[in-house]
């Protein structure tokens, strides 16, 4: 009796802990950019096979010429796929030269040493980036389009969005970077602002789509505002950065290195603030999804869905308000760098 | 920091940016700059109409007060012909009452002499008459017992032209 009964316990803790390595391994996998677009999966009980579902996206690889196939020939790592003499397996989300075994070798610190070709796929992201883009094109060009027909008044949907327009210009664009200035920033705030706050929202969809979560994404954000910044600042800007007025001549070169460090901190915040926000947010509502299948009774799985509840409305007002601070402090610092000299 | 970079994704940086990139020079082109233009345009118009609307309502409150002067100048211009026109027409009574007056009298004085001098006339006739008579009497009279002496006829009209009637 004793033996059965600590063989059934651990025969449970067993299971437990596979079903939160399988909830950690989701959460990573959601997180995570894929070369798939797949929208839910199943698993066979006894093979403990897994079954995806969704579309495959086009995979794009620079390796001695353009490689070119589906992403269901990788079929979620399971096959090697044979491209113009070189082989390539999908492992752990990334694609790696192989040999036609699909043979992946580990240094001593378990990490893979198989050569990985520069990957241009369509991913998931890449994917999502389009289709918010497409969106964005075909809603703003709605709206310019709806004046023409309506005596200057918005139309349909624009009615939504045309005040949020004159809001980045008037509180965001207009008191950062000034009245006379402001109108070169404008197109690139617009966008800025919308790109964000929609992938953030796509974020929130039960597409698991994880864009602005993707610091490749946010680096690409970052370094537009870094590289407008810098290429449009007069001297005013770069006097301040490498000869500060206004404070001891001793004390001006030792603030140099520090002006030009923040130069680059700036955009670099900008980076990493919205990446972790989005990121922290997706793993938190994941996991608080993930409770509820490991509570496994009515309280605490009806009290985890409560929780992930509320914080799906807390992450859609994080949405708006990360896009709306990464718009903030890159008008701020446009504003830096065109401000007159007025000691 | 390590698993940061070796996980960076190279090829969702370089699509994100160049469809980032080309996103914005489409937008600028065939949305913002259409949108913003049109915003500011209307916001123009707005302002204008709205000073317009001010300095129409300031005329407006201009005409009005001119008008009020001009129906005020109007109505005292009126009042004033009324009075005079009053005034005309009592000075052309009274004078037409004067003058039908003074005619009257006149009429009157005129009646009054010729009455008078009816009355005269007719006296001096009927003294005359009265002194033809009383002499005719007397001179029955007298016949008796005077002779008819021119003495007492004079006499009789110095007497009655004493007694004049009035």
């Amino acid at each position: 009796m004793l033996v059965y009964a600590s063989f059934g316990y651990a025969l449970e803790e067993e299971k437990e802990q596979t079903l939160q390595e399988e909830i950690t391994e989701y959460i990573y996998h959601h997180v995570q950019d894929s070369h798939d677009f797949s929208l839910f999966s199943t698993k066979d009980k006894k093979t403990g096979e897994k079954k995806y579902y969704g579309f495959p996206l086009p995979v794009i690889l620079i390796d001695d010429g353009v490689k070119f196939f589906m992403s269901s020939k990788l079929d979620h790592g399971k096959k090697v796929v044979e491209s113009s003499g070189k082989y390539y397996k999908l492992y752990h989300g990334k694609i790696y030269e192989t040999d036609s075994e699909g043979y992946i070798s580990y240094d001593e610190n378990g990490k893979v040493t198989n050569v990985r070709p520069l990957d241009l796929s369509i991913t998931k992201s890449v994917f999502s980036i389009l289709l918010v883009s497409i969106l964005m094109f075909y809603l703003f060009r709605s709206l310019a389009r709806s004046y023409n027909d309506n005596n200057q008044i918005a139309k349909g949907v624009g009615r939504f969005f045309e005040p949020i327009v004159i809001y980045i210009r008037d509180e965001i664009a207009i008191p950062s970077i000034g009245e006379e200035k402001h109108k070169k920033y404008m197109s690139f705030l617009l966008t800025l602002f919308f790109f964000i706050w929609f992938l953030n929202l796509l974020g929130l969809s039960p597409l698991g789509v994880n864009a602005t979560g993707n610091i490749a994404v946010t680096f690409g954000l970052a370094l537009v505002t870094f590289l407008i910044t810098n290429l449009t600042a007069n001297k005013t800007y770069w006097k301040h950065i490498f000869w500060m007025p206004g404070v001891p001549v001793w004390l001006k070169p030792l603030l140099a290195p520090i002006e030009l460090l923040g130069v680059f901190i700036k955009p670099f915040s900008l980076m990493i603030r919205l990446y972790a926000n989005i990121l922290a947010g997706h793993i938190v509502l994941y996991s608080l999804i993930g409770l509820i299948f490991i509570f496994k009774n009515l309280v605490g799985s009806s009290l985890s869905l409560v929780l992930v509840f509320f914080i799906s409305i807390i992450e859609v007002l994080v949405a708006l308000l990360q896009a709306y601070i990464f718009t903030l402090l890159s008008a701020l610092y446009f504003g830096f760098a065109v401000q007159e000299d007025d000691h | 920091m390590e698993k940061l970079i070796s996980e960076f994704s190279s090829g969702l940086f370089f699509w994100q940016t160049i469809i980032f990139v080309t996103l914005i020079f489409l937008l600028r082109k065939y949305a913002w700059k259409p949108i913003l233009d049109t915003v500011n345009e209307r916001e123009k118009s707005i302002r204008d109409s709205l000073n317009s609307a001010k300095e129409a309502k300031k005329e407006m409150e201009n005409l009005q007060a001119e008008n009020k002067k001009i129906l005020q100048e109007a109505r005292a211009e009126s009042d004033a012909m009324i009075n005079q026109a009053k005034q005309s027409g009592k000075e052309l009574v009274e004078k037409a009452k004067s003058d039908a007056r003074s005619e009257a009298e006149n009429i009157l004085a005129q009646a009054r002499s010729s009455i008078e001098n009816e009355k005269r006339a007719a006296m001096n006739e009927i003294k005359n008459q009265v002194a033809d008579l009383s002499i005719d009497i007397a001179s029955k009279v007298l016949e008796q017992e005077l002779n008819k002496d021119k003495n007492h006829q004079e006499y009789i009209d110095k007497l009655l032209n004493e007694k004049k009637f009035n």
